[in-house]
């Protein structure tokens, strides 16, 4: 169990490019952070720096109280898990899973008992003896973890784990990773490009673009009070409206001249903005004080729908509770005042 | 996929010309392989003085075990010492020789050049490279004057080593260490294995199969060699089965009496049997060793 | 290269080491005296070399036996490459598309790959031996008087179907593993948009072929150029005299029976710019390759 600090962490390839720019975390012991963002933002680099795989360009990595820049991913005292998995396929699960602990030197006793203990937790009792290639994804899975698991290390590493899975397995997956991470209590690093995944299984989040963390948090900060229209539009399903208007400063946005909605709090700042809206914040209403909406298609969810359409000649997406009453085609939003985020036009970030 | 055809019911297939063409085709062709080889076999069967009388057989006869002891056991050569047996040794020593150098060098070669990062990675790339330019036949008279001049003429260290410089195996371990998950040796390092330990225990044992193809087109290619054993071996001994064909041939060529027709197509029989039956037995492998290392 | 290689220092050139010793003593060095004594005219007994610049080239080049020995190397390669392609193709287009007896079929049409080119040439000089052989009998009965290793054409007949014959196995596997990785969908789309079989070949199968064939093409090239020495060696019976023979050929015969090293290295020459020329326009071919896949 261990804390992981990072100070002015940088990774420049060669060539020039700059993956991963200078950063500062700290992860508390026993906490499961989920670094995501889109392909290319530097997460899994950043990742593999943590695991050793990487060198460091500049900066300072600390797992519990060792700097651990210059020592091999061997002697850093973490376990991975591959998007991949990485089983040795010539191997059977048992000796995959034993591999690292022999290679350490561990007596054979040892390993047997870490070995069956872990693949009790992780039910593969009846496939010790199977070669990877005859198990399913879900269970091959389960070797990988197990594999980092008897190791018994500091920091778990996770790089995108359940992409190879189906829908239903991943589901399934996510929880079993959760709960086995709770149980072991050990501090975890996970990296996804999944935001479900992202904000199902984070203590905190780290959302990334381009090589830069965007904003750090845990999952109903990121939701709430996204820091940027980047996190904004990444993180939530449907993904939140953006649309280009104009704040006067006293406290009503206006939406291409004539929609014009009341802000809660007043921002100090006046003139183009981008405006946010949560598809689900926003509900069907027939007031006067409602904004109108001109429906143009509906997509069933089942427990929900989503209404897409324009408002105020923008494109625009409501998650609105399936009650199968038929719709107009001209329809009227009741928009909260605190359902609004307001960007900055030109940087993106929160006002 | 094939299934559908034989679990839904269906009238019967109407019969099809086209197919009794396609097979008519794939016989003629298989014939065209096959016909050489049999008449060399049926012709070996009879006694010489028939053949030269007949030309060659289109059935056995009797003389089989005699013309092929004669080839394998009967004391040939100028010097009178050598017997087939001999050359059978020799053609496999330099098979298995040749095809077992071959994958050692090419393996560790191709290891250091994918699995590790240092200056000279690139440019010992195409020092080995550079070999597929000149095959060596192109470079086969400064070739035997090097060996000569080193003293190799007449060893099987001579008959060996220089057939070894060449780039194919080390392509072939590259290309295959390359399609190995990336994710793989991450692991291993993970899992505190250095570069020797995963190379003993990951990678060798993955490469079972590679190895088991490789294997086989390096066998049949040292068996088959004809140019340089002929210039390299002058010493009987060390001669073997396809560079013996050359003095069947020469014997054939100057001989005044009437030419030993079964005993040489027992020779020629015994010198494809071993290379064409590895071929036939581990066909899949072949197969896969042939389309992969040539691409 | 791999992402996360080891950084080891020793260990690599460790590995490189027998490799690369093996191919500086048997291919560099002799290479460079290859290209060395091309510019050298050396006494046949051994007394010496000297000097000489472009002359082996350009005597080689004047020669009027080297033209005839290229002209004959350039036909017997396009007839051998042809034929052999052409064959091969068809033959792993039928085993394709059988269903019965696919596995035999493939077995018997691809054995002979291990069967050495001399061993083949042995076998075609008994076949068209003037004596004894059956491919003479059928040319007599046609009222042909064939002579092998005696009229030009009939050895060089006999070098072409011997060499031939040992080259259709390479190209069948290669056509046939070609025809079987084009997928499923692909072909039944096909079977959807064309009803005729023959339509469907040249439009889609042929095309997507085209890759598999562009490379056979470099390897027959080379394969006729190269690796048939054992074939006519052993059709010319020892004795090249009046027969064709071919560049690599010659290259022997005039190093090791004439004694010519100065022109014989310059043919070497030669033929490594072959080679060269070759290699590059297969790069070019690899790049196009990647295109389909």
């Amino acid at each position: 169990m261990a804390n992981v600090s990072v100070k002015n962490i940088r990774k420049t390839y060669p060539n020039g490019t700059e993956a991963v720019m200078p950063c500062n975390f700290d992860i508390a012991d026993g906490e499961l952070v989920v670094l995501v963002g889109p392909s290319g933002c530097g997460k899994s680099t950043l990742l593999r720096m943590v695991a050793g795989l990487e060198d460091i360009t500049d900066g300072e990595l600390q797992i519990g109280d060792r700097v651990v820049n210059d020592l091999d991913p061997a002697e850093r005292d973490i376990a991975m898990v591959f998007q991949n998995y990485a089983l040795y396929p010539h191997m059977s699960v048992y000796k995959n899973m034993a591999y690292g602990l022999k290679n350490r030197g561990t007596s054979k006793n040892d390993i047997d008992q870490k070995v069956r203990e872990a693949s009790a937790m992780l039910n593969l009792d009846d496939y010790l003896d199977r070669r990877p290639s005859q198990l399913s994804g879900g269970q091959r899975q389960r070797v990988a973890m197990g594999r980092a698991i008897v190791r018994d290390p500091a920091l778990f590493l996770f790089d995108e784990p359940l992409s190879n899975l189906d829908a239903k397995l991943r589901n399934q997956m996510r929880i079993e990773i959760r709960n086995l991470q709770r149980r072991l209590g050990v501090t975890a690093m996970y990296v996804t490009h999944d935001q479900v995944e992202a904000m199902t299984m984070a203590d905190r989040i780290f959302v990334l673009n381009a090589g830069r963390i965007e904003q750090v948090g845990t999952p109903s900060e990121i939701y709430r009070t996204p820091a940027s229209t980047f996190v904004a539009s990444f993180m939530g399903a449907p993904p939140m409206n953006l649309l280009p208007a104009t704040y006067n400063g006293n406290g009503s946005v206006h939406l291409n001249g004539e929609t014009s909605l009341a802000v809660g709090a007043p921002k100090d700042h006046k003139g183009d903005i981008q405006l946010g809206i949560r598809p689900e914040e926003v509900k069907l209403a027939t007031g006067k004080s409602a904004t109108p909406f001109k429906l143009e298609l509906i997509e069933e969810l089942g427990a929900s729908r989503l209404l897409h359409g324009k408002l105020a000649g923008h494109d625009f997406t409501v998650n609105a509770p399936n009650n199968d009453a038929p719709l107009a085609d001209d329809l009227m939003l009741d928009i909260p005042s605190d359902a609004l985020h307001m960007f900055d036009h030109e940087t993106g970030k929160r006002l | 996929m094939t299934d559908i055809t034989s679990t839904t019911p269906r009238a019967k297939k109407r019969f099809r010309w086209s197919a009794i063409f396609d097979h008519s085709i794939l016989i003629l062709g298989s014939l065209f392989m096959l016909l050489p080889v049999f008449l060399a076999l049926t012709t070996s069967s009879h006694d010489n003085v028939e053949i030269q009388r007949e030309g060659l057989k289109f059935w056995f006869g009797n003389d089989i075990d005699e013309n092929f002891g004669n080839a394998m056991f009967e004391k040939g050569g100028f010097t009178k010492t050598v017997t087939g047996m001999t050359m059978l040794m020799n053609s496999f020593i330099l098979g298995i020789g040749f095809a077992v150098g071959k994958i050692i060098l090419s393996m560790m070669a191709a290891y250091a050049i994918v699995y590790f990062r240092f200056r000279f990675a690139t440019f010992a790339f195409w020092i080995i490279f550079t070999t597929i330019l000149l095959p060596l036949e192109v470079r086969i008279l400064p070739s035997y004057e090097v060996i000569q001049s080193i003293g190799l003429t007449n060893s099987y260290t001579g008959l060996i080593v220089p057939l070894l410089a060449s780039a194919t195996g080390t392509f072939f371990f590259r290309q295959f260490f390359l399609s190995v998950p990336e994710e793989l040796v991450e692991a291993a390092r993970i899992d505190g294995a250095g570069p020797v330990k995963f190379f003993v225990d990951i990678l060798v044992p993955l490469s079972q199969t590679m190895i088991a193809a490789i294997f086989i087109i390096m066998f049949v290619y040292g068996w088959n060699q004809y140019l340089w054993p002929t210039l390299i071996t002058t010493d009987e001994g060390l001669f073997t089965l396809v560079r013996g064909i050359r003095q069947i041939i020469q014997a054939y060529a100057e001989g005044s009496e009437i030419p030993e027709y079964g005993q040489a197509m027992a020779l020629a029989l015994i010198a494809m049997l071993p290379p064409v039956a590895i071929v036939i037995f581990f066909q899949s492998w072949f197969v896969k060793g042939l389309v992969e290392s040539d691409k | 290269m791999k992402r996360a290689g080891f950084a080891n220092y020793w260990l690599p050139i460790l590995l490189l080491l027998p490799q690369l010793t093996i191919i500086a003593v048997f291919f560099y060095w002799p290479a460079f005296n290859a290209v060395q004594s091309s510019f050298y005219l050396q006494d046949p007994f051994g007394f010496g070399s000297q000097f000489v610049g472009f002359e082996n080239y350009s005597d080689l080049f004047a020669s009027k036996e080297y033209a005839k020995v290229a002209r004959f190397t350039l036909l017997f390669t396009l007839l051998v490459t042809a034929t052999s392609l052409a064959t091969a193709l068809l033959l792993a287009v039928k085993a394709d598309k059988v269903l019965r007896g696919a596995r035999t079929y493939k077995t018997l049409l691809m054995w002979v790959y291990a069967v050495a080119p001399p061993v083949a040439g042995l076998m075609g000089v008994m076949l068209f031996d003037q004596n004894i052989g059956s491919v003479t009998d059928l040319f007599a009965w046609f009222g042909y008087d064939y002579r092998l290793g005696v009229n030009y054409w009939d050895t060089a007949f006999a070098m072409i179907i011997v060499s031939v014959w040992i080259q259709i196995p390479v190209n069948f596997i290669f056509f046939l593993s070609g025809l079987q990785s084009i997928p499923q969908h692909v072909r039944e789309a096909a079977m959807i948009d064309n009803p005729s079989g023959f339509g469907r070949f040249w439009q889609i199968t042929f095309p997507l072929l085209a890759p598999t064939a562009f490379f056979l093409l470099i390897i027959n090239i080379t394969y006729a150029l190269f690796d048939t020495f054992g074939i006519i060696d052993t059709l010319v019976k020892n004795n090249p005299a009046s027969n064709p023979m071919t560049l690599v050929y010659k290259v022997f015969v005039d190093g090791f029976r004439g004694n010519d090293m100065g022109g014989s290295s310059a043919q070497s020459v030669v033929l490594m710019v072959l080679v060269l020329a070759l290699t590059i326009f297969q790069f070019r071919l690899l790049e196009r390759r990647i295109h389909y896949t």
